[in-house]
């Protein structure tokens, strides 16, 4: 059997503390992200679980603590070697998905943003490049879009070409912000088949997710956000339990097993 | 890479280098004294007739030169702008860069000062505008950039009561002048060689960096985390701008509706990555204030009018009607 822990973590937290002004959103956080792992981020609503995930990015100074990539403290990393491991989808800025750019370029224009820090010259983007934010259109349903101004797009199709971006650029480590947001269930279950699929590939994922079903489906560790500042974080089928999400969400819930599937929905 | 569904960057690039030519030569062509082609030609070439080499050399050549770079250069500032305030109503003048140079070449045209202290004036004025908005709006590392945007805008709406309270101030032949200055007036350009090179020098470095320039404008955190140093291209871009924009103000006080509508105008006809975008708004915005200038200064000759009046009157119908063109 294949010793788990030889492997090189990919991003590692030590005794991170971060915070937003004078709250802190996480206090001593020990985090350990092996490849080949998926992590569920859970939370409410304000709980810090966007800046928590800024913060591994890269994008939030922590307030003590430090991050590693691979073993070595984030800062000694170049931003261009990061930006080549480590693949970021986040929220909007705005919140809405039409107001946060000046994006007036198409579609295929705005994935292959994805390839900047893999770019073989200061100038321009070459035909591999292309091919692979044209594959990462197909992996979201967008190929056949790939012409249209990204601005003509609704919010759902916004989303699947910000993921399709986040997926040109063929990370190791994917942090995602809410990957589903404005997604119908059909490319709900598109965009967690394809991360499935990185996950597969030995890369890691730790996608911050409201809907607990996807959660049962695809994560196998969880690490829950408290609103307090507190976290818990471990394996999924320890802590996918009816008490620690009630606690989390701070409302009565029912737990549904359908099928062998567990969910979690708000009790009447 | 292709581009989607409108005109070809290629083909747009070669059709806007034939009209750079045409209205350059058509600059050279009209005024006081009408040049056929022909003459023109041959003064250019130096063995034309002494009255006409003497008019194209010495008069002519200057002004279309002065117009194009100005044109080049407001276009240009303008791009940056937009790219750096990540907004479609940026424009050379809204960070009060020209505001402050007004106020110092108003207050020194009032003082009666000439020509060469009315320009070191304004200058001055714009390089105070620079250093304050700087230094009061731009904070590094932060998610936008809404401070440096407002405090552009405050600090040029000071200027305008300034400006006003100058007008006021002056009698009525300094009015004229003044005016002239406030909309723009290419027939005392300064520093005419500088303004050249800055314009090539930042259009040669914008286009280098251009592909940063299309993934700052898909959204600041994100170009943090594709690995952009945010803070440092804000800087660059602010001080790029602003160089540009001083070069334009030097060759011909605050030329409106150039900076903020060419850019707009070729995003408006399709093409809006930065690589094609930059070298397209420059050829653009050149001729188009070549055009715009001479006709201020033949259509009502020998009355010379500010080429602002038609960069507004020629532009805003073309602009209305691709706007509408577009759903």
């Amino acid at each position: 059997m294949k010793n788990v822990t030889s492997v090189a973590p990919m991003l590692q937290t030590q005794s991170l503390t971060v915070a937003i002004g004078d709250k802190v959103i996480c206090h001593d956080l020990n985090l350990t992200i092996q490849p080949g792992e998926c992590w569920g981020v859970l939370g409410q609503n304000g709980a810090g679980k966007t800046t928590l995930l800024r913060t591994l990015a890269g994008l939030h100074a922590p307030q003590s603590g430090t991050i590693s990539w691979q073993g070595e403290p984030l800062p000694t990393h170049t931003r261009r070697d990061l930006a080549q491991n480590l693949g970021v989808l986040l929220q909007s800025e705005s919140g809405a998905p039409q107001g946060d750019n000046e994006f007036w370029g198409s579609v295929l224009e705005y994935v292959l943003l994805g390839r900047f820090p893999h770019r073989a010259t200061l100038f321009g983007y070459n035909a591999d490049d292309e091919a692979i934010a044209r594959q990462a259109l197909v992996a979201v349903e967008l190929a056949d879009w790939a012409q249209r101004s990204l601005n003509t797009l609704s919010g759902g199709e916004r989303q699947r070409a910000a993921i399709a971006q986040t997926l040109a650029q063929q990370a190791q480590c994917y942090l995602l912000d809410e990957p589903l947001q404005h997604l119908d269930l059909r490319h709900q279950a598109q965009a967690m088949r394809v991360f499935s699929q990185l996950q597969q590939q030995g890369r890691s994922l730790l996608m911050v997710l409201h809907d607990t079903l996807w959660v049962q489906r695809s994560c196998n560790r969880l690490l829950l956000h408290f609103a307090d500042g507190q976290v818990r974080h471990g394996l999924a089928q320890d802590l996918f339990t009816l008490e620690n999400l009630e606690a989390l969400y701070q409302c009565r819930l029912r737990e549904l097993t359908v099928e062998g599937e567990r969910c979690f929905v708000p009790s009447t | 890479m292709e581009q989607s569904n409108t005109v070809s960057p290629r083909i747009f690039f070669s059709t806007l280098l034939i009209a750079a030519a045409l209205s350059l030569v058509w600059g050279l062509m009209s005024g006081a004294l009408p040049l056929t082609s022909a003459e023109v030609w041959r003064a250019l070439l130096g063995n034309g007739d002494e009255v006409a080499s003497e008019v194209l050399w010495q008069l002519r050549m200057p002004r279309v030169l002065a117009g194009f770079a100005c044109g080049g250069l407001l276009a240009l500032s303008g791009v940056l702008l937009q790219a750096l305030l990540r907004n479609p109503l940026a424009d050379p003048y809204i960070l009060g860069i020209s505001s402050g140079a007004a106020v110092g070449a108003l207050a020194a045209m009032l003082l009666g000062a000439s020509l060469v202290f009315v320009q070191l004036s304004s200058l001055t004025g714009a390089m105070l505008a620079i250093l304050a908005v700087f230094g009061l709006g731009f904070r590094q590392g932060e998610r936008n950039i809404y401070r440096l945007l407002l405090t552009g805008v405050v600090l040029a709406s000071g200027c305008g009561a300034l400006i006003s309270l100058l007008l006021t101030l002056a009698s009525g032949e300094q009015v004229k002048g003044m005016l002239f200055w406030l909309m723009g007036d290419l027939s005392h350009p300064q520093g005419l060689p500088l303004a050249w090179i800055v314009l090539l020098a930042v259009g040669a470095g914008a286009v280098i960096f251009s592909n940063g320039l299309d993934v700052l404008a898909g959204g600041l955190s994100r170009a943090a985390s594709l690995g952009v140093a945010v803070g440092r291209w804000q800087i660059a871009l602010y001080f790029s701008a602003a160089v540009l924009t001083v070069a334009a103000l030097q060759l011909g006080g605050s030329i409106g509706f150039v900076g903020l509508m060419i850019p707009h105008a070729v995003r408006l006809l399709g093409v809006s990555a930065h690589r094609w975008l930059i070298p397209l708004s420059v050829l653009l915005g050149g001729s188009f204030l070549v055009l715009a200038d001479t006709l201020a200064r033949t259509l009502w000759s020998p009355l010379q009018l500010p080429v602002g009046v038609f960069t507004a009157l020629l532009g805003v119908p073309v602009l209305l009607w691709l706007l509408s063109r577009r759903r």
